[in-house]
């Protein structure tokens, strides 16, 4: 029983949240609190929770396991969202139904968790599910808005797809091996073909949530119509929950698959990096555009992830925390904008360093990260995707991420420029920021320098991968 | 001497003016920290010396392993040997330079020097660095302060020309990237400098690899036909942004091409020695007259700097040890020339506002410190003995008429040809400029003020002591070379 509580402790801690949110949302109309505030507590708690007691052990007959990698990706997804709650401050003060807000957010948290530990593939399934359905109603909380209503018919119908081209490679795996169990359905793999084609199923169920071409088609729209709190949930946390579960599942389970995964990896990368480019290269809305871009960047995970290698798992969970800072940061900063002036076009930056010193260089710093440029965590980052990607000798792929990278310089540049150098004759004025949320983009700022240059965080998950 | 001070001295004096309020605050912190590099460098030079005085032999001085990214085997690995000592002390001339000439930056001065700051760390990073992934990044940490340099404060087509520069330059970089992985995996996954000079690499990665990293850096100095962002670059940037890219950034390229390419890959560099040579010959004679039909002074010796660089590369593809001193004596002498060019045209540029050739005229009567330094530089352009331009040049002539091959005879006369194209393009730059009758609206002009006269004279005496005395730098940079000739011969003798 012990054993229950300390194992499951990210998702109690995450439950116990939302049963609070509940209550206080039961008595908002006597109480008479901070909310944000309240909420942002309880989330750097459930932050710093997560570094003590930590076990490793299976649960409920395998189908829940954990250790201590895991519980570094529960923690670094945590603090995504507590990164979240704070760099959007202001949406959330503003925000009619935060503690709902808060409560689906959290659940689709759980859902990411239990994925992440999920032995099984019945319960894969079913946190696939849990991580994904809040998303949708999330995305429609713009009552108001009707773009917002058309991301969430999108999110829920593609999603809605995937899920059922999931659920069939799940049946066919069944029907193939007898057997529902990761462990034991990695020691009955044969490559037969009934089990290939159920094997290209499921991956292409993940192949949707990450939004990899030429499953990406909901990204941009959705992207755009959501609430922009939960677009930077989507585009991080929820990407970076699936990069997790894809290095566990094809490194571990489907390792006798190695050679077969890893020419799709590599076709898929090369195909979802070109793609990604080349329409961000064309964007004039800002979240469309960091839509594309995170696609292309999902190309570069998949550079990592094609290693097959101990450094590959590593470069790609040590690329997620990087993209964790960038991400949001970058998200945040735009995000700002749009709430305070409902503008969303690159056009309208030009000029913003005059007034806004302090958002352009975490903007610019969070871009040049997302570039690659040094002395940011991000240019380690993709360096280490590449370096490990280049370890099975495919140089022209390298080379073509290489190329990838001058591109995605290109397009990152034009906001810098547009920050930096362009003039304007009415720049967006001076916005007031909350504490919380200037700690935020601090916090983001300082990962994005110290993650890259200090090695010991990058040894660090090396350490707990091996 | 540790050599992480070097590091330090610029990141604190950036990290200094970035909390400064003050405009002028910001001006001394950044002028201290420019001196106390100079200091630093002049000091590392004297114990340097003492050292080998002292008979250490040890290819590279001063070397600290600090463990990085263990699992890649990454180390900030820090030495120097004599060509490092040359380039940082080049550094250092050409960053107390640059601060002194952007005085008068108005506009966001605590951005500007910060950025100053920032590439002058790239550029002390790379020249210490051991390791070439730590070497990779610094090489990248200069480029993006460049382009917001460009983009910020240039004037003219700046954002076409910054985009330009950077996207070039990070295509040199993804080259270098891409030949250092290649060097990585084949070279007992180690990105140190030191462990795999003594690996003996396969042919087939030299022959793969050259190129990348030869190419890659050679963007970054001017490799024909990569050179296309030097003249839009160098012209749109404010004066001490030019004098950064044309006097350090471009020797980053150089030194690699001579580090990295030829010195770890001798196979490589002798099979590929022969298309160097005819690249920067085009480089050398394409500059030189591409320079003659240019009016504006600053494309005029943006121009000839890619005819200047040639003569780097030039040295480099010679592979003999005369040639390879005459590179390196050239990077640091065309360093110190082209900045102090780039001065004296940002002073002409701020009283005239013009930089077009034909619209000035007479200068000298009412500017005379301004243009006597413009004669100077002019003729250390072009070669006149007691300056250190003829010296570097004539060494990489020397260097390479040792190869008695009808192939290498030809390179070396259209080079030396070349100096005379560059004796009339410079004489008559300077000769509209400064003679004739001066325009009217010109006669008020003052002269130069004490923090450009401080400039330019820290840059004159860098060219006059190496012009007057060049053995110092001659038996600094010598044993460096000499390794890296041994390295190269060794190789001849294993492939006969």
């Amino acid at each position: 029983m012990n054993d229950f509580f300390i194992l499951m402790k990210p998702e109690l801690m995450i439950a116990l949240i939302i049963f609070i949110l509940l209550f206080i949302k039961l008595g908002s109309g006597f109480l008479n609190i901070n909310l944000i505030k309240v909420i942002q507590i309880l989330l750097l708690i459930n932050f710093i929770s997560g570094f003590f007691m930590n076990a490793e052990g299976q649960l409920f007959n395998d189908m829940y396991s954990t250790n201590e990698l895991v519980v570094l990706q529960k923690n670094i997804l945590n603090l995504g969202v507590l990164l979240l709650s704070l760099i959007f401050t202001e949406w959330f003060t503003k925000c009619e139904h935060m503690p709902e807000f808060f409560i689906l957010i959290l659940s689709a948290l759980m859902g990411m968790f239990f994925l992440i530990s999920s032995g099984n593939l019945l319960m894969f399934y079913l946190s696939l599910e849990l991580a994904t359905i809040p998303v949708a109603a999330l995305a429609n909380f713009h009552l108001d808005k009707k773009v917002s209503s058309e991301a969430a018919m999108k999110m829920i119908l593609s999603s809605a797809f995937s899920s059922g081209i999931f659920l069939f490679g799940i049946s066919l795996f069944y029907g193939a091996t007898g057997s529902l169990n990761f462990v034991s359905i990695s020691g009955l793999l044969d490559q037969s073909p009934l089990q290939l084609m159920s094997f290209a199923f499921m991956f292409t169920g993940f192949a949707f949530k990450m939004s990899i071409v030429p499953f990406h088609l909901w990204t941009a729209d959705v992207y755009q119509g959501a609430p922009i709190p939960v677009t930077s949930f989507l585009s991080v946390i929820s990407k970076g929950a699936i990069a997790f579960v894809f290095v566990s599942t094809l490194y571990k389970f489907f390792q006798s698959y190695s050679s077969l995964w890893y020419s799709m990896v590599m076709v898929l990368s090369i195909v979802t990096m070109i793609i990604g480019n080349l329409f961000a290269l064309r964007q004039e809305n800002i979240k469309r555009f960091l839509a594309f871009s995170s696609i292309a960047q999902v190309g570069f995970i998949l550079v990592g992830l094609s290693s097959n290698s101990i450094q590959g798992a590593t470069s790609v969970i040590y690329f997620v925390l990087i993209y964790v800072f960038s991400n949001l940061a970058a998200f945040g900063v735009a995000g700002l904008i749009s709430f305070f002036t409902e503008k969303e076009n690159i056009s309208d930056y030009k000029g913003f360093y005059q007034n806004n010193p302090f958002l352009t260089w975490i903007f610019a710093l969070a871009l040049f990260s997302l570039a690659g440029i040094p002395p940011t965590a991000g240019f380690f980052g993709k360096l280490f995707l590449l370096s490990s990607g280049a370890q099975n000798g495919t140089y022209l792929f390298i080379g073509i991420a290489a190329i990838n990278m001058i591109i995605s310089l290109y397009y990152y540049l034009r906001i810098i420029r547009a920050m930096f150098m362009d003039k304007n004759e009415n720049p967006i004025s001076k916005l007031e920021l909350q504490t919380t949320t200037k700690i935020g983009l601090i916090i983001c700022g300082i990962g994005i320098i110290v993650t890259g240059l200090f090695g010991q965080v990058y040894d660090y998950i090396q350490h707990l991968v091996n | 001497m540790n050599l992480l001070i070097l590091i330090l001295a610029p990141l604190i004096t950036a990290l200094a003016v970035l909390m400064m309020r003050n405009n002028n605050l910001v001006r001394w912190t950044a002028l201290l920290g420019s001196s106390v590099q100079l200091i630093l460098s002049l000091v590392l030079y004297n114990v340097f010396n003492q050292a080998r005085l002292n008979g250490q032999t040890s290819q590279f001085l001063f070397e600290q392993d600090i463990p990085l990214f263990k699992s890649w085997h990454i180390h900030l690995h820090l030495g120097v040997d004599g060509i490092s000592v040359a380039m940082i002390l080049l550094t250092a001339f050409v960053v107390i330079a640059g601060v002194l000439m952007s005085w008068k930056v108005e506009k966001m001065t605590k951005e500007f020097f910060f950025l100053l700051l920032l590439l002058s760390l790239g550029a002390y990073g790379f020249f210490i660095s051991l390791d070439l992934f730590i070497l990779f990044f610094f090489l990248e940490v200069a480029v993006i302060p460049k382009y917001l340099l460009i983009g910020i404060w240039g004037s003219g087509k700046k954002e076409a020309s910054a985009n330009k520069l950077a996207l070039m330059l990070m295509a040199g970089s993804a080259l270098v990237l891409l030949g250092l992985l290649g060097l990585y995996m084949s070279g007992g996954k180690t990105f140190d400098l030191l462990k795999l000079s003594q690996i003996h690499l396969p042919l087939i990665t030299q022959q793969i690899c050259f190129p990348l990293l030869f190419v890659g850096f050679g963007i970054f100095t001017a490799l024909f036909p990569f050179h296309t962002w030097v003249p839009d670059g160098h012209s749109s940037a404010p004066t001490a942004g030019s004098m950064f890219l044309a006097g350090i950034s471009m020797k980053l390229g150089g030194y690699g091409c001579l580090r990295v390419a030829t010195y770890l890959m001798p196979e490589g560099a002798h099979e590929y020695a022969n298309i160097v040579i005819i690249l920067s010959t085009i480089a050398i004679f394409y500059g030189a007259f591409a320079t003659m039909m240019q009016t504006d002074l600053k494309y005029i010796n943006a121009y000839s700097s890619v005819s200047h660089c040639g003569f780097v590369l030039l040295g480099i593809g010679m592979l003999t040890k005369v040639a390879i001193v005459g590179a390196v004596m050239q990077m640091v002498s065309h360093g110190l020339m082209t900045a102090l060019f780039f001065a004296v045209i940002g002073m002409i540029y701020e009283r005239t506002h013009t930089r077009q050739v034909n619209e000035m005229g007479g200068l000298l009567k009412v500017m005379p410190f301004t243009i006597s330094i413009l004669f100077i530089v002019g003729f250390c352009s072009l070669g006149l003995p007691g300056l250190s331009g003829f010296v570097a040049e004539m060494t990489i002539f020397m260097g390479s008429w040792e190869h008695p091959d009808m192939f290498h005879r030809i390179a070396t006369i259209l080079a030396c040809m070349s100096i005379v194209v560059t004796a009339v393009y410079i004489l008559r730059a300077i000769g509209k400029t400064a003679m004739g009758p001066l325009k009217q609206e010109y006669s008020d002009l003052k002269d130069a003020t004490w923090n450009e006269k401080s400039a330019a004279i820290i840059l004159m005496v860098g060219i006059l002591a190496i012009g007057l005395a060049p053995f110092w730098l001659n038996e600094l940079v010598s044993p460096g070379a000499e390794i890296i000739m041994q390295k190269i011969s060794a190789s001849t003798i294993s492939t006969k």
